[in-house]
């Protein structure tokens, strides 16, 4: 879980708890700490409490419990204004009537800058997101993604050491949200910001950050790298939410060390790698990833268990191959294979053995 | 595009954009046809009214109609102050006010030019009284050549003719006689003015003519069993004395009879005298120059009024300090209206921003006691501000109870512009409420949290970003409290006393008082346009688009 409170944290949650109507908490015990310079990402499903994490930070609401520390000082008392953190808005709020430059300006005004100073500074930043020609425009006369990017600006113009964005990218269609993704990442590298970054969307979560934690229902199911997430979910929840993946129920019936072997309810015996799991006799779920699964025979080892699967759709998507099977009683079960000259195509109808790695095979919580 | 490969051509070969046209026309049509009758019954039953009331602000006609001949004959004299003017206008004036005063309309006349020049009503009153003693000596000597005059009959007889061949309808007469009296008349049917009378006896065949429309019409009697007018009468005499008669029938005798009686009398007489005799009020050119000046159907008389300047026969001029009242109104009305305006503003701006930023549960509770003023009648509202504001009430007794004022110098708010605006202040602060609390309902919070999160203080980040945002709320909210105000009447008849009324308590004065509606539609109208005109003044200033109604 939570990684322990460290000297050179920069920003900290310590069993930081949330309720909004003394009924239900929200956050549940958080437990957050990042050292300076590393971009976060916060990943979880709709209500899972993302925002209200944001907020508290950015100080629009208070914890019900708990301490929030910036650069080592509590910072429940400091109002939103003097905390110093720039924040993007999912829904951008721009002031609609100044105009982008004005925009850019206003944190600069609010802090007694000097007009040159400031001209300078919002020059800098709107040349920073390629918007140097815009600065006499109203929000309202740009497209969303120009939008977005006067709003990262405004975020950065004055220079504040940690960066808060909740789901900037959310309104944005696919290409714009690649490309903004990369230039926000640059930028957070360049400046050595500290950035939180909310989203829903994994892979903007996988590929932009430092660490990724994953939330749910008020509490991070795992923080972790990218890579570690992806390939060494520590739960079922984390499994299912991150990238695809293949999911079979069972009861753990041996384990030895780093291996196991699960018999799942349809009788069949596959090999696992224990992760949550610590006793024989205990229910379990166990995923593994699609491009994992073999149906090579030679390719397993000599003595490893396989299932019988009968081929129910093939689907040709360009680089890969989708093939989706019928495997111990359940008919969503895919296998994703490269689409390379030796490939073989599967053809529905076809009855195959599937196996896999151990390793690659992870019995988590039922 | 079109200029490189011609217009685009749609699948019939004609232009695509006449296609579309045409396909767009009907449907536009039957849209226009189901919205036909709302639109007739709005501008029949609102537009028309206005332009109704803006008609009635220039027209004058009342002058016209009721002495037209007066008015052509007056044409010829001009107004220098003192020269009368002539014979033939006085014996037009006769006749057009004998005609008036049967019909009872020569008192409204009166009053009307009254407005101009105080007497005229009480002259007008007299006159048509009296008007039965003009020449009386000349219908005596009449009466005394023979007996056949006093009967009515004798008069039907040589005037009217049942032979459509023989007769006409007195066209002329009857227009006159119907524009003086303001209703249609006419003769009863298959009955006609005799041409032979007519032409030997051009005016009395007129009065005559005039007499029995008259009769029909409104007294709904037969004419040939009612006693003619003098007017007939000294018309007959006039028509005798003006040459040889060149009558011929059976009344020829009695018309001689009488030519030679009248002779004498018609020597001596003279309109002009008989009226100087009546009341010498009219050998006084002023009124004569009064009658000439609003004599136009058109006149700027009302507006000029309606400013605090009067149309004399010297042209516009100031009217005395003592009654100038007008203007001050006028003033007073725009800088009470602007008072309450911002007073509202003051007190909404607060309430609207609490109802907009708190739960919705406590925003529906303070939009039932916004509304709640809604649910009582505005007179009793009012009357219970008068409860209030009295010197011995609530408000002046809590002051002196705390002693924040001496119980011999209690504050006197009510029954001035105080009390006006205090409680005008209370009854349209829903109008401006509403559109404040839906603007702001439509500024979402985030944009607060953003400037904060730049690091704006409270004030600021309000000031710089939220109000600027609220402004068309305002806008809204002001115009409608404006425009409203400037209109009110109930509140400031009741608590207004004389220095808080407004300009509309003048204008329901003369609708349902003096009856002036000319002046009253002038002064509506003077309002419309002060109003238009602040709305296009506010659209250059503010810009219209800015204004929002609904978030
Ligand atoms: N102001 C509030 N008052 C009461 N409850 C709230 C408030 N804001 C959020 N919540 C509740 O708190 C929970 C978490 O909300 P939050 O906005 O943090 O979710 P999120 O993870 O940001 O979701 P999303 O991805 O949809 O933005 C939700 O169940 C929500 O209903
Ligand atoms: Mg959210």
């Amino acid at each position: 879980m939570a990684t322990a409170t460290d000297e050179r944290a920069f920003v900290e949650f310590e069993r930081v708890q949330k309720s909004y109507d003394g009924e239900t908490l929200v956050v549940k015990d958080l437990n957050l700490s990042m050292p300076k310079g590393e971009f976060l990402t916060m990943l979880g499903p709709s209500g899972s409490g993302k925002t209200t994490c944001l907020m508290m930070l950015a100080g629009f609401e208070t914890a019900t419990h708990g301490d929030i520390r910036l650069d080592g000082n509590p910072i429940n008392n400091i109002p939103p204004h003097k905390r110093g953190i720039g924040m993007v808005f999912q829904n951008y709020a721009l002031f609609p009537h100044m105009t982008v430059a004005e925009n850019l300006s206003f944190p600069l005004e609010v802090r007694k800058m000097g007009k040159s100073d400031r001209e300078a500074k919002v020059k800098r930043a709107l040349d920073m997101v390629q918007m140097g020609a815009f600065g006499g425009r109203r929000p309202a006369q740009l497209s969303g993604g120009q939008q977005q990017r006067i709003a990262l600006a405004r975020a950065l113009v004055f220079e504040p050491e940690l960066v808060l964005m909740d789901e900037p990218l959310g309104a944005l269609d696919k290409q714009l949200r690649e490309t903004l993704q990369f230039e926000i990442t640059r930028l957070a590298h360049d400046l050595g910001i500290t950035v939180v970054y909310v989203t829903h969307d994994q892979t903007e979560a996988l590929t932009m950050s430092d660490r990724v934690a994953v939330f749910e229902a008020g509490r991070i199911q795992q923080l972790a790298p990218p890579d570690e997430l992806y390939e060494a979910p520590i739960n079922s929840f984390v499994a299912q939410f991150i990238g695809e993946n293949n999911t079979l129920e069972g009861v753990v019936t041996a384990i030895e060390g780093e291996a196991c072997t699960v018999k799942l309810d349809s009788g069949d015996i596959i090999d696992a790698k224990p992760v949550n799991v610590s006793s024989v006799g205990e229910r379990t779920k166990v995923s593994i990833r699609p491009e994992r699964v073999e149906f090579n025979r030679e390719r397993l080892h000599a003595d490893a268990h396989t299932l019988k699967a009968e081929v129910l759709e093939f689907i040709y998507m360009g680089d890969i191959f989708r093939t989706r099977l019928r495997v111990a009683g359940t008919d969503d079960f895919i296998v994703k294979t490269r689409n390379a000259p030796d490939q073989r195509r599967l053809t529905p109808g076809e009855q195959i053995e599937i196996g896999w790695l151990p390793e690659d095979c992870r019995a988590l919580d039922a | 595009m079109t200029d490189a490969t011609g217009p685009i051509v749609a699948a019939d070969g004609r232009p695509l954009k006449v296609s579309l046209n045409r396909a767009l026309r009907r449907e536009k049509l039957r849209a226009f046809l189901l919205i036909l009758p709302l639109l007739a019954f709005v501008v029949i039953s609102f537009i028309a009214p206005i332009f109704d009331m803006l008609f009635r602000s220039v027209q004058d006609d009342i002058t016209s109609r009721t002495l037209p001949q007066t008015v052509v004959a007056l044409n010829d004299w001009d107004y220098t102050g003192e020269a009368l003017p002539s014979e033939q206008t006085y014996e037009a004036l006769y006749y057009d006010m004998f005609m008036a005063a049967e019909a009872k309309k020569h008192t409204a006349l009166g009053s009307r030019l009254n407005y101009e020049t105080t007497g005229i009503s009480s002259l007008f009153r007299q006159t048509g009284r009296a008007l039965d003693d003009v020449g009386e000596d000349v219908i005596e000597a009449m009466e005394d050549a023979s007996a056949a005059f006093d009967d009515s009959a004798f008069w039907a007889g040589l005037f009217l003719t049942e032979d459509r061949s023989a007769g006409n309808n007195a066209a002329s007469t009857r227009a006159w006689a119907s524009t003086v009296s303001n209703q249609a008349l006419r003769l009863p049917a298959d009955v006609y003015l005799s041409n032979a009378a007519e032409a030997a006896l051009p005016n009395a065949a007129r009065q005559y003519a005039a007499f029995a429309m008259f009769t029909h019409t409104v007294d709904e009697d037969v004419p040939a069993e009612e006693d003619p007018w003098e007017a007939v009468w000294m018309a007959l005499a006039q028509d005798l004395t003006a040459g040889a008669l060149t009558y011929d029938g059976p009344e020829t005798a009695d018309l001689l009879a009488a030519q030679t009686a009248v002779a004498g009398p018609m020597a001596g007489f003279a309109f002009t005298d008989a009226f100087l005799e009546q009341d010498e009020d009219w050998g006084d050119a002023s009124v004569w120059g009064t009658i000439q000046t609003f004599s136009s159907p058109y006149t700027a008389g009302y507006f000029l009024t309606a400013i605090d300047l009067e149309l004399t026969p010297d042209g516009a001029q100031a009217v005395e300090d003592d009654v100038a009242i007008y203007v001050t109104l006028f003033w007073r009305t725009m800088w009470m209206s602007m008072t309450i305006t911002f007073s509202c503003i003051l007190l909404g701006y607060p309430i609207a921003w609490l109802m907009a930023n708190l739960p919705d549960r406590s925003a529906n509770l303070i939009m039932i006691l916004v509304l709640l003023p809604f649910w009582t009648s505005l007179l009793v509202r009012t009357s219970a501000w008068k409860v209030l504001l009295q010197q011995q009430g609530v408000i002046n007794d809590v002051l002196v109870w705390v002693g924040l004022v001496g119980d011999g110098s209690r504050l006197a708010l009510i029954n001035n512009a105080t009390g006006t605006i205090i409680a005008m202040t209370h009854i349209l602060l829903p109008f401006m409420i509403l559109p404040l609390y839906s603007v702001m309902k439509g500024i979402p919070p985030s944009y607060l949290r953003a400037a904060k999160s730049l690091g704006a203080t409270n004030w600021t980040a309000f000031w710089r970003v939220y109000f600027p945002q609220s402004v068309p709320g305002i806008g809204a909210g002001s115009i409608l409290v404006f425009i409203l105000s400037i209109g009110y009447y109930i509140t400031p008849e009741i608590v207004g006393g004389t220095k808080g009324v407004f300009i509309s308590n003048r204008i329901a004065y003369h609708i349902s008082s003096s009856l002036n509606w000319g002046l009253a539609a002038a002064l509506g109208t003077i309002l419309l346009v002060v109003v238009l005109a602040l709305y296009w003044a506010y659209d250059r200033i503010v810009g219209i688009d800015n204004v929002k109604l609904g978030g």
